[in-house]
């Protein structure tokens, strides 16, 4: 919301400076975006007449004018075509910074001849884009004074956020009475702001022919005027409009623009000619159309709140106009429109159409429903003040909600609530000055202005608490938040207790562990392309209105992801890479909170240590998996691998790790489908580990003493068919004598020579740890013996 | 060892010498000059081996020195109170003698080898790949330890939200026109009893904590949050965190407490000036702004002072309404939320200029700007890095 200083002082009457306004606004909550204030930068330049222009001797395109700025005559170098003996324009002397060209005059020699400042265009004061003269003003202007003084471009532009409550400061008229409020000047009764005895005007004739059957517009009020002239708007009203960015259209057009930034009440002005019959607010009828302001045509529904006439729909109501019956420089006899419009309705509305607007914005978060006869007036007395005519009586079709809101206070809660304690005096005097009614009692009653939709809750009010916070919170917005002295929260009794659930603590445990191991930690969008979902198994979820198609499809899988960031680092030269993500997979029944890794390129680079580089495989996913799953607290050696279960996997280089029944990760090479997918050319391995599915971890540890006797191992080497699991081997001989084998470890695959067709040859070695007693030759053979039983019940032969 | 050979002794023995060292044999008559020749074959011996033989030819069962010991047991008690000294001195000397030569030959030896094993230290060697987090969880764990030191624990809830956790019962109803203010993702796959959207914000964990937690209640929840916006500053998924106390008596005085003392800690900074600022949120009353007091001095922005402000948080008294809607009574109960957005925090405190660089996953980005496994965030080791 834009308005000038100048145009806030109508209807506030203060000696504020602009810094003591904007200081004002942001203390009570009127957060001030931005200050224009051009009077600053062009201060220094004047209105000179050009006395004589005479051709540059070395340019054509030049002349060297002789220039009054009210003193002695100015030597000018000039090259505006315009430029003349005569006229009269905008001057800077040296010195001057220039705005718009970004640099500061000099006396120079142009072409050998001196200037001593120079004549400004629009261009170059920053007024507009207009560069093909300089600037040329009135016969009258007056020689020697300030430009910005007399062409009333003192008058800075503010900028302040209106936050979506306060809809009464949608117009100028609010801010001026919540600055009142907070202590900054008097706000103007109505009539003094406009300059007029009274707000009504005179009235002849019969009102028009309006009604509402519709709750969306409770009320509809209306007037004509006849006989008018709508021709320009007068400069005032332009310049205001201007100012803030709003385009000049015609004087019936500009009246209703100014009514709403200045009061916050948006109307609408038809131009009867086009109308056939009275006007009905009513529900569209499907299928009905209508061609608005802003050019598009819209599509309505029976939902929708309609102004219409006999023949057609001539406004979506309170949100825009129609194109056919908008006023026009013809126009003669005009029907004003002041209405009441259903916040929820209009909302819904705006959101079906997507269409926006100035009164959209208004209407929705409730315009104040005790305005419309005056709100209609103004406008009615702007209209014969500028455009001439007679106004018609006014009809009025419906109620306005005004039946007021009334909220219990206990002026206690100003101090048990925001912590600053205020007298109840100044309690009551804020409360008044802006506009609430005020009746003290146990507690106090007070009364909600019309225009504060915000405060409060007429159909709450059976809850003694609801809107007592709105107005604590309307007491020290305006009292001043500085007041408010830090105080410490209390601390917690007792034992500290640990603030991360156990599913954080293992997050950042896991997280902190994969990143020492070398991994970098991406964070990637929660939205994939469909298309790359669906190669993971397809989206459970997918968004209705995705910011692109290509960030659609929650992901169901992390690998997506860091597929393509591999990709895009490829792209860049870097097709080696350890990327790792923790976060949430969106399945159809919750989101799991899942750790992926990504291996791409090569383990190792060529190094002249360890000679060619080495790509990454299968087992180097199969470790990650391993040492995450060992930081995180599972049992890994109570792990089965089982094979792949999901297509995205290579079907022979990739595992899943399970706990019983339950699949706490998959790991392994990625399919060479879903690499071409995503147009990956190197190798790449890959972790996904379900942080969901991992047991807890078990705190504390049972009671342990290191074994006095040495353990001792002995190695063993069999023939098995190649299909079978080598962890099936490892998995016998340690199952072999439970009480003496401590650990088997396989440490060397064989295929080849000597072991025959469809054979390997697997090397184990196998840990015994005597308990009580040192082995004997005899008790080592007995194991050795078992170990081969089990090997053998698998297949498997002892390499002779 | 071969050919050596040993005299026979008489009163004082004559030795002689032969082979290994290449020593000369030569005729001794007592048992100085024995000594000298044996410790002249010492120093003489320039290997190991070399030693060896004078040691054997010395002091091996046939060596000269036991040899000579050996006739102590023949002699008379005078004679031997005479030779007995003299002979184990010999014995002594040649045997200090002995070890002496051999540690300097092994000294000798050893550097010998040692040189010849020289290697280029110059040469580059791999190392293990450094891994970094991203700076996202770094500041989340930052903000979690700088909380929990306040009693706050830390709480979590859905991404994918319902319609009536993320808005209603946040006292937004569906027309309320706080809605525009969240461009809000819509899931196609709802339910028919109600929208799912992506969360907006994190604040509808403070709805899920409020409903199965009993007051009083301390809680921050940080996590990913959607919105339908994107450029330079905004990107349709980004990070906030949110803060929420309910108990009873807390006022805006302890939120303006806990944001001073949390924003000290984060920006490591005693100076810190807070500015409250009136606003609106549709969940919180009364709602304030904040501003943090900084400094653009020489282009660079500093926390601290009060030369300039900048908006760093929302806030306020939590609604009655958002606590009758949880199930609390709002005349017994009351608190405050706030939230902020904590990749901003991490631009302002890191320096990172583009927002959507933290999603891109650029090797080159997360080398310069993650930290390392054991920049652990610690009240005690500190909470910046």
């Amino acid at each position: 919301m834009k308005f000038t200083l100048g145009w806030l002082k109508e209807h506030l009457d203060t000696s504020a400076s602009l810094d003591e306004v904007t200081a004002t606004l942001n203390r009570i909550g009127l957060e001030v975006e931005g200050v224009e204030d051009a009077s600053a930068a062009l201060a220094p330049f004047v209105i000179a007449e050009v006395l004589t222009a005479e051709r540059h001797p070395q340019a054509d395109k030049l002349q060297v004018l002789s220039v009054s700025a009210g003193g002695a005559a100015i030597q000018v170098v000039c090259g505006a075509p315009n430029a003349r003996a005569g006229m009269k324009g905008v001057f800077g002397a040296p010195g001057t910074y220039v705005p718009g060209s970004d640099i500061t005059l000099k006396v120079a020699a142009i072409r050998g001849v001196e200037s001593r400042g120079m004549m400004c265009s629009e261009r170059e004061l920053q007024l507009s884009e207009e560069h093909n003269g300089i600037i040329e003003l009135p016969a009258d202007a007056p020689v020697g004074a300030r430009y910005v003084d007399w062409a009333g471009l003192v008058d800075p532009v503010i900028d302040v956020a209106i936050t979506p409550n306060r809809q009464d400061c949608m117009g100028v008229r609010g801010i001026a009475r919540d600055l009142a409020a907070a202590g900054l000047g008097r706000l103007k009764p109505l009539a003094e702001a406009y300059r007029i005895a009274a707000l009504d005007v005179p009235r002849a004739g019969p009102g028009p022919d309006v009604r509402t059957d519709d709750p969306g517009c409770p009320a509809f009020f209306a007037c004509a005027v006849t006989g008018v002239t709508n021709g320009a708007s007068p400069a005032w009203m332009q310049q205001k409009l201007k100012a803030i960015g709003s385009k000049p259209i015609s004087a019936l057009v500009d009246i209703t623009n100014f009514v709403m930034f200045d009061l916050g009440r948006p109307l609408h002005v038809y131009d009867r000619a086009t109308l056939s019959g009275g006007l009905v607010a009513r529900k569209a009828i499907a299928g009905e159309q209508v061609e608005a302001l802003n050019g598009r045509t819209y599509a309505l529904d029976e939902t929708m709140t309609v102004i219409a006439d006999d023949a057609h729909v001539h406004d979506i109501g309170g949100i825009m106009g129609g194109k056919a019956s908008g006023c026009s420089e013809t126009t003669t006899d005009v029907l004003i429109e002041c209405a009441f419009f259903d916040p929820d309705s209009i909302a819904r509305t705006g959101q079906k159409l997507t269409l926006t607007s100035d009164a959209r914005s208004r209407f929705e978060r409730g315009v104040d429903p005790g305005f419309l006869d005056d709100g209609l007036a103004i406008a009615t007395h702007l209209v014969l003040e500028l455009c001439g005519g007679t106004a018609s009586e006014v009809t009025r079709s419906g109620t306005p909600p005004t039946e007021p809101k009334q909220v219990a206070f206990r002026p206690a809660r100003v101090l048990g609530l925001a912590g600053i304690d205020v007298a109840q005096d100044e309690q009551a005097a804020i409360l008044e000055r802006l506009g609430f009614g005020v009746a003290r009692g146990d507690p106090w009653t007070i009364t909600v202005p019309t225009w504060r939709r915000d405060v409060g809750s007429g159909a709450a009010a059976s809850n003694g608490w609801d809107g007592e916070a709105d107005i604590v919170e309307e007491v020290v917005r305006i009292h001043g938040l500085d007041a408010i002295q830090s105080t410490p929260l209390p601390r917690a009794e007792g034992v500290a207790k640990p603030t991360a659930t156990p599913a954080q603590a293992l997050e950042r445990r896991v997280r902190r562990a994969t990143a020492a191991r070398g991994f970098d930690e991406a964070v990637t969008w929660s939205f994939l392309p469909p298309a790359d979902a669906e190669a993971f198994g397809g989206a459970a979820f997918t968004l209705a209105n995705p910011i692109s198609a290509d960030l659609a499809a929650m992901r169901p899988s992390l690998l997506p992801g860091l597929l393509a960031a591999a990709k895009r680092n490829a792209d860049r030269g870097q097709a080696s890479l350890r990327l790792f993500e923790i976060g949430q997979r969106y399945l159809a029944d919750a989101e799991h909170p899942t750790l992926a890794l990504l291996l791409a390129g090569q383990r190792l680079a060529r190094d002249w240590r360890t000679g060619p580089a080495v790509a990454v495989d299968a087992y180097d996913a199969k470790a990650e998996a391993l040492a995450a799953l060992a930081i995180a607290g599972a049992p890994v050696d109570r792990l089965a691998v089982a094979a792949p279960a999901t297509s995205w996997w290579h079907p022979g280089r990739a595992g899943r790790l399970v706990l019983g029944k339950v699949v706490l990760a998959d790991f392994g090479m990625v399919h060479p489908a879903i690499l071409k997918h995503f147009d990956l050319k190197q190798p790449v391995a890959a972790v996904e580990l379900y942080l969901d599915a991992l047991p807890p971890r078990r705190r504390g540890r049972a009671v342990f003493a290191p074994p006095a006797l040495q353990p001792l191992t002995r190695d063993f080497a069999f023939v098995v068919p190649e299909t079978l699991a080598a962890d099936a081997l490892v998995r016998a001989a340690s199952g072999a004598d439970k009480a003496l084998i401590a650990g088997v470890k396989l440490f060397d695959r064989f295929a080849g020579a000597g072991i025959g067709e469809g054979n390997v040859s697997l090397a184990i070695e196998v840990t015994l740890q005597p308990k009580d007693a040192t082995l004997t030759e005899a008790d080592i053979a007995a194991v050795s013996a078992k170990i081969v039983a089990a090997a053998e019940k698998l297949g498997a032969s002892l390499r002779g | 060892m071969v050919g050596c050979i040993v005299a026979a002794a008489f009163t004082e023995p004559v030795l002689s010498f032969c082979g290994g060292g290449g020593y000369q044999p030569a005729a001794m008559t007592d048992t100085d000059t024995l000594q000298a020749d044996i410790l002249g074959s010492i120093a003489a011996a320039a290997t190991p081996e070399a030693l060896e033989a004078v040691r054997v030819a010395a002091m091996g069962k046939s060596g000269s020195v036991t040899a000579l010991l050996k006739t102590l047991g023949g002699m008379d008690p005078a004679a031997r109170a005479d030779a007995g000294p003299r002979f184990n001195g010999l014995r002594e000397a040649v045997s200090a003698a002995l070890a002496a030569r051999k540690a300097a030959l092994d000294a000798a030896a050893l550097e010998a080898r040692l040189a010849s094993e020289r290697q280029d230290m110059t040469l580059p060697v791999a190392l293990p790949a450094a891994g970094t987090i991203h700076p996202i969880s770094q500041v989340m764990d930052e903000l979690a330890e700088i909380f929990a030191d306040l009693g706050f624990a830390v709480a979590s809830g859905p991404e994918i939200e319902t319609d009536w956790h993320n808005f209603t019962a946040l006292n937004i109803p569906e027309s309320h026109p706080a809605r525009a203010m969240h461009d809000t993702f819509y899931v196609a796959q709802s339910p028919p009893e109600g929208k799912l959207v992506l969360r907006t914000h994190t604040s509808p964990v403070q709805v899920r904590t409020m409903l199965t937690q009993a007051p009083p209640i301390r809680i921050i929840a940080p996590g990913r949050v959607y919105r339908s916006d994107s450029d330079a500053t905004h990107t349709p998924m980004f990070h906030q965190i949110e803060g929420l106390v309910i108990d009873r008596g807390i006022t805006l005085a302890h939120l303006k407490w806990t944001l001073e003392t949390f924003v000290k800690a984060f920006f490591e900074v005693d100076d810190v000036t807070l500015r409250l600022r009136p606003s609106y949120f549709p969940f919180t009353e009364p709602s304030v702004e904040v501003d943090v007091g900084c400094s653009w001095a020489g282009g660079k922005l500093t926390i601290g002072g009060s030369d300039s402000w900048m908006e760093i948080l929302g806030s306020g008294m939590v609604h009655p309404r958002v606590i009758a809607a949880c199930g609390l009574d709002p005349d017994e109960w009351q608190g405050f939320a706030f939230g902020t957005g904590v990749d901003r925090l991490a631009m302002l405190k890191y320096g990172m200029t583009d927002l959507r660089a933290f999603f891109d996953a650029d090797l080159r980005w997360l080398k310069h700007y993650g930290f390392s496994a054991f920049d652990v965030p610690t009240l005690s080791a500190g909470v910046g890095a």
